[in-house]
């Protein structure tokens, strides 16, 4: 991979795997820790200390958690509905545990899907989240433009049933540049953290506040325009860089997601032209173990 | 003896002074139904419910005291109180399911003295369900007086006007000996004929010989109870088993307002609605049957699991789960868009879906997600509604496999854009076969079913706001989907005396897949694609989503609206088509920019 990967650095990558694997970690010890009875609070509560304890002291955004519906964004009318509640976790409930800890300079941007107990419609949805993590790895591989890539995206969804107010966000641009974050104190912004095409770079520190608080301010309506139009995404092959992917799926009050890290380089093999930073993830596994059953 | 239900098993059962005449059918081990009839009927008036429960269920139907080939008490007065026909259903229940708790099932008076029998302290551990039809229980009757007399509000006094006018019989069968009269005389003669005209009942072995005595008799279930129990309700008439409340919405005795407390009384409630008359036991003898099994089951699984469980799949509440829970609703060009958008809601309201599209692939992905989101049954169907044959087939391969569809939704549709000149007669040809032959061959084949069925139903057809607001660009789309939303007029007008509904629904621009599909006449077919991206591209940003759309079409059915225009477009150009149909005509030669 080293040879092929010209333009970023071995060892940072590794930084941003490490991260990624601590944030997914982090995600399964607190969804492991979920009763029946903890709220979004609690939950979100829960992973900023695991995280503390394990040397993360910034956030890319801090950690978000939501239950049941609003796994969905069901009714997200105002930024301020991403932000944890006081809902409860049910039986049978499904939550999503959503965190981007900064740790060394590195950063990451992790989505876990979980339910307390059996649901199908849960399952569905995790399994169409592989079609949407391969679809965005061979587009990128033929370097297909963001704003193409995000109509395959979308006819794929429109293919699956989970149209109008149910969206996806493909995509967001941790670093074009392999970039580090510098050490700075975030607020809480006021998003979702799942940003599309509005480029954040994480080489300098306010350009994810400014990425953020954008999102914040157009905010997201169900089955209203995004403020990311797939019109104004880049029309050109994405430049190398490392990339966050984070589809989001949401059906009838049930969502599903997952947020990774893909590696774009400029390399002439189509395998090493992009690939995914980590395949050891909660998700991966998970249609492995499917795969083999 | 015949019973006039056929195959049933006679036997009679004595209790406080008189005999019961008891029918039964089915296999006795299997879980007791115990169907219990109304005023002036006599257990006959079960015999279609019957015979579809006796598959399934041992089915139990008793002739009330002093009525049909039961004997009446001596003397007749104070001999129908609520106290003795407890005691009946208790002598019945114990003869036909001594080991068992039995479940009740009631119409009207059926229903009412049902509701003692639920919430009295002595039947408890008798009864395992309880579903009611048209019948309120007398208790909650005078709560639910009280309250509107004791705070008049606008409202309430109107909903209490609403309910006294529905009630006039009611002081009428209190008057001395002139009900009776009229009974064994003029109106006794006449009843079969009323209840055919007025109540839609059809002909058959019902009313029995004996509705002359049965109504005489009967005057002394409201002398003996009304009057006393709405003065005195009980306090403490809550429900100790699982109820499961059928409402017809065009009941002309009784409003659907009376349950509006009914939670507080019936703490497992399941509630249903009806678009029938009174006497649905006669003329929805199909829905009353599969609600009645499924609550059954139901309870009959709960309790041997040790639980309780809502009976619809996915939980739904709500007035569309009310009304659609169990129905079979079958929906055309359902691999996207406004069809796809509107199985979903259907399965989400707890209606078994048939997607039928020409695209195999997506019909199945809209079924296989229905079951996910509350669907009792789903299933794909790969048909082109344009082809006859092959739409006959359906329509022949759905009774068999599901029975007749309660609603139908001929959606499927095609976009043409063009000058009128430069289309060709193919274009015209394939607009037309699907757009409007579709629709043609849907109305034709399920409606004929339903139509044949003769237990209601509802159509509903997808034209457009393009129905009514001409274009230059749109001659063939917009005539096809004129002669639709005629079409659904005339039908209405036709199957409105046999209880089928049928609406037209005019989206207008939706957010959907007919932009990418629709053919462009008279252009290259590069310059097609160009045009399909451009309309693809002004329909998004629109983004009208076809979610609403399938909201619409639920609406449409639930209120059994003729014609619902959508988008406020729509409604907008459907207003000027009335008022200035001038402006119209002027915004019909805008070129769009496409």
């Amino acid at each position: 991979m080293t040879s092929a990967v010209a333009s970023v650095r071995t060892a940072e990558l590794r930084g941003f795997r490490d991260v990624q694997r601590l944030a997914y970690e982090c995600a399964e010890a607190v969804a492991a820790q979920l009763r029946p009875g903890v709220t979004e609070r609690e939950a979100a509560r829960m992973q900023r200390r695991w995280l503390h304890g394990r040397g993360v002291r910034d956030w890319f955004h801090p950690p978000f958690a939501w239950f049941g519906d609003r796994t969905a964004f069901a009714g997200f009318r105002t930024p301020l509905r991403f932000l944890p509640s006081d809902r409860r976790l049910e039986p049978g409930m499904p939550f999503i545990l959503d965190m981007a800890p900064v740790r060394h300079g590195f950063t990451a941007d992790a989505g876990y899907s979980g339910c307390l107990g059996p649901h199908p419609l849960h399952d569905r949805l995790l399994a169409d989240l592989r079609a949407h993590r391969d679809l965005v790895l061979r587009g990128m591989r033929e370097r297909r433009s963001p704003k193409g890539i995000h109509e395959d995206v979308h006819r794929l969804m429109v293919r699956q049933g989970y149209t109008g107010r149910h969206r996806a966000h493909p995509f967001g641009v941790v670093a074009r540049r392999a970039g580090r974050a510098g050490r700075r104190r975030t607020r809480a912004p006021l998003g979702s953290g799942t940003l599309l095409g509005s480029g954040t770079l994480l080489g300098s520190g306010t350009q994810p506040l400014r990425g953020l608080a954008d999102h914040a301010l157009h905010g997201r309506r169900d089955g209203g325009s995004p403020p990311w139009s797939p019109y104004r995404l880049p029309d050109h092959p994405p430049g190398p860089g490392l990339w966050a992917v984070e589809p989001h799926l949401g059906f009838h009050g049930t969502g599903a997601k997952f947020g990774e890290i893909l590696v774009v380089t400029d390399s002439e093999d189509r395998e090493q032209r992009a690939f995914w930073l980590d395949d050891e993830l909660p998700h991966v596994r998970r249609w492995a173990e499917e795969d083999a059953a | 003896m015949s019973t006039g239900i056929e195959g049933a098993r006679e036997r009679r059962v004595r209790t406080g002074g008189v005999e019961l005449c008891v029918a039964e059918l089915g296999d006795a081990r299997q879980p007791a139904v115990v169907l219990v009839h109304g005023y002036p009927d006599s257990k006959e008036v079960w015999s279609e419910v019957a015979s579809r429960l006796a598959a399934r269920f041992h089915v139990v139907l008793y002739d009330v005291r002093g009525h049909g080939r039961s004997t009446a008490p001596v003397p007749l007065r104070g001999g129908f109180t609520l106290e003795k026909l407890t005691d009946d259903f208790l002598a019945v229940a114990d003869a036909v399911s001594p080991d068992r708790p039995v479940h009740l099932v009631g119409h009207d008076w059926g229903s009412v003295q049902s509701w003692e029998f639920a919430t009295v302290r002595r039947t408890e551990g008798r009864i395992a369900s309880f579903t009611s039809v048209s019948g309120p229980s007398l208790d909650h009757l005078g709560h639910w007086i009280r309250k509107r007399a004791a705070r008049p509000t606008p409202r309430r006094v109107a909903q209490l006007l609403g309910q006294g006018a529905r009630s006039w019989y009611v002081s009428a069968l209190h008057l001395p000996a002139l009900p009776e009269l009229a009974w064994r005389g003029p109106l006794g003669r006449r009843w079969p004929g009323l209840l055919e005209r007025v109540e839609k009942v059809p002909a058959g072995d019902y009313p029995t010989a004996s509705l002359p005595s049965d109504a005489a008799h009967g005057a002394w279930l409201y002398r003996d109870n009304v009057r006393f129990r709405l003065a005195h309700p009980r306090s403490d008439a809550y429900a100790h088993v699982p109820v499961q409340l059928i409402t017809p919405t065009g009941d002309r005795f009784l409003s659907a307002r009376l349950y509006d407390d009914l939670a507080l009384w019936a703490p497992r409630l399941e509630r249903r609605t009806l678009p029938a008359k009174h006497w649905v036991p006669r003329t929805r003898p199909d829905q009353l049957a599969s609600w009645i099994s499924g609550f059954v089951t139901a309870h009959e699984e709960a309790s041997a699991s040790g639980g309780y469980r809502p009976v619809s799949a996915s939980g739904a509440r709500g007035p569309y789960a009310e009304r659609f829970g169990g129905q079979l609703v079958l929906v055309t060009g359902a691999a996207g868009g406004i069809g796809r958008a509107t199985a979903f809601a259907f399965a989400e309201a707890g209606a078994r879906v048939v997607a039928v599209d020409r695209d195999g692939e997506g019909a199945a992905r809209t079924a296989e997600m229905a079951r996910l989101i509350g669907a009792p049954g789903a299933w794909a169907e790969t048909v082109d509604v344009a082809d006859e044959a092959a739409m006959e087939k359906l329509a022949e391969k759905v009774a068999g496999e599901h029975g007749v569809v309660d609603v139908l939704v001929n959606n499927a549709g095609t976009g043409l854009s063009g000058p009128f000149l430069d289309t060709t007669t193919d274009d015209w040809r394939r607009v037309l076969d699907v757009n409007l032959w579709g629709v043609v061959h849907g109305c034709r084949l399920f409606g004929g079913q339903m139509a044949e069925r003769g237990q209601g139903g509802h159509i509903v057809n997808t034209a457009s706001a393009a129905a009514y607001q001409p274009s230059r660009i749109l001659p063939a789309y917009a005539t096809s989907k004129a002669a639709v939303l005629m079409l659904s007029e005339c039908l209405r007008a036709e199957l409105a005396g046999r209880g089928i509904g049928v609406s037209a629904v005019c989206p207008g621009i939706v957010n959907t897949g007919i932009t990418a599909t629709a053919r462009f006449a008279g252009v290259s077919g590069e310059e097609e694609k160009r045009r399909r991206r451009r309309a693809s591209k002004l329909y998004a940003m629109r983004n009208y989503p076809p979610e609403k759309v399938a909201g619409a079409i639920l609406r449409a059915v639930l209120d059994d609206r003729a014609v619902v225009p959508v988008t406020p477009e729509a409604r907008g150009a459907r207003l000027l088509s009335r008022l200035m149909p001038g402006a119209l005509r002027a915004i019909a030669r805008l070129e769009p920019p496409l």
